[in-house]
């Protein structure tokens, strides 16, 4: 019985995630460093652990930097990837997440894209 | 043993590496040798990066710090007092016969940093190749290492910033100081204060690694007196002067 109700509160839930998730449309490159559901559980561990080793260490790994993820997640009306409908803006503020990465870094994109001014 | 003459073996250590008199076998070397690092390589002590500056070329001009502002987005807030610096002209006139020397001064890299003994988060540090530098993830702005410097080459950032570049973050609240242009040296150019002094300026400004035997900056420090500016603290600055 109790997994029946579980079950039927994750659906509910589900579905309410799925009515207002953040939507964004990502504008560049064919497919992320590791698959979406990784991707969503654990960009902040590749983040850090980056973050450190690039650092201390001097380990400019292009993949797992947070530049890289600007450059392809950045919207293509404001070049951010903060504001209303920006990528990390957008679902930070759904889950109720604080981040300070953009108190020191850029939010903006720094490479123009295609076809545009 | 002291720290000169830690240094003095090591420099002989290189010099024979570079005469490759210490290959034990072909691949196998007693003393590995000074060489450019790959991007998948982490910082080592092979490499010790410095700048060596002539005074006697260093002229009146400004091109070292606006360059170094310009690369580094370092932009003034219009209130002098406060605003970041990272490298300044310094100017030293001799009271008697008025004879005046200018020169640039900023973050001297030393191999004994007092920022990096103060720093109570381990935020301030030495990167393995000699570059002293603040991780702002860990840095909490107390800035007990602006008041350990002794050549006033740390700033403190007061207020939000805005603009930066994507190779330098900056944020209110940390520390901040020369890089060396780490992010330049780690794509294997030079920093930029370097690169305008030899375009635009009195080519007062030489960028190397100071434990290449092969390296420009080491044989001009091997065949001509340098100094270091309060070389009495013995802190073995990664910044050299000559003609001071």
């Amino acid at each position: 019985m109790m997994r029946i109700a579980a079950g039927i509160i994750a659906a509910v839930l589900t579905v309410a995630a799925q009515a207002d998730a953040p939507r964004f449309r990502i504008e560049r490159g064919e497919a992320c460093v590791a698959p979406v559901a990784e991707m969503r559980r654990d960009h902040m561990k590749m983040l850090f652990h980056q973050r450190d080793r690039a650092m201390r260490q001097g380990l400019r790994e292009p993949r797992f930097s947070l530049k890289g993820c600007v450059e392809c997640h950045a919207s293509q009306k404001t070049g951010s990837v903060l504001g209303k409908e920006g990528f990390c803006s957008s679902c930070h503020e759904y889950a109720a997440v604080k981040i300070d990465c953009f108190e020191c870094h850029t939010s903006l994109r720094q490479k123009k894209l295609a076809g545009r001014s | 043993m002291n720290p000169e003459r830690r240094q003095l073996l090591g420099w002989g250590a290189a010099a024979a590496g570079a005469a490759a008199v210490s290959a034990l076998a072909p691949g196998l070397n007693l003393v590995e040798l000074a060489r450019a690092r790959s991007p998948e390589e982490a910082a080592s002590t092979l490499q010790r990066w410095g700048l060596l500056i002539d005074i006697s070329k260093c002229g009146t001009c400004n091109d070292c710090v606006t360059a170094c502002h310009e690369e580094n987005g370092v932009t003034g807030t219009g209130r002098p007092e406060t605003d970041a610096q990272w490298i300044r002209k310094v100017t030293l006139r001799d009271k008697r016969t008025s004879y005046a020397q200018t020169l640039p001064m900023m973050c001297q890299h030393c191999e004994h940093p007092p920022c990096v003994d103060v720093c109570p988060t381990g935020a301030s540090f030495r990167r393995e190749d000699g570059i002293v530098l603040v991780d702002k993830h860990t840095c909490i702005g107390c800035r007990y290492c602006v008041m350990a410097c002794p050549y006033g080459a740390r700033s403190f950032i007061h207020e939000a910033v805005s603009g930066q570049k994507a190779d330098v973050p900056r944020g209110k609240g940390t520390v901040e100081s020369c890089t060396l242009c780490v992010h330049r040296v780690d794509r294997g150019e030079t920093p930029a204060c370097v690169e305008a002094c030899n375009r635009d300026g009195g080519k007062a400004m030489a960028f190397g690694d100071l434990n290449d035997a092969s390296s420009d900056i080491h044989r001009r420090l091997r065949a001509g007196p340098s100094a270091q500016v309060r070389a009495d603290l013995a802190l073995n600055t990664s910044v050299r002067y000559q003609g001071l």
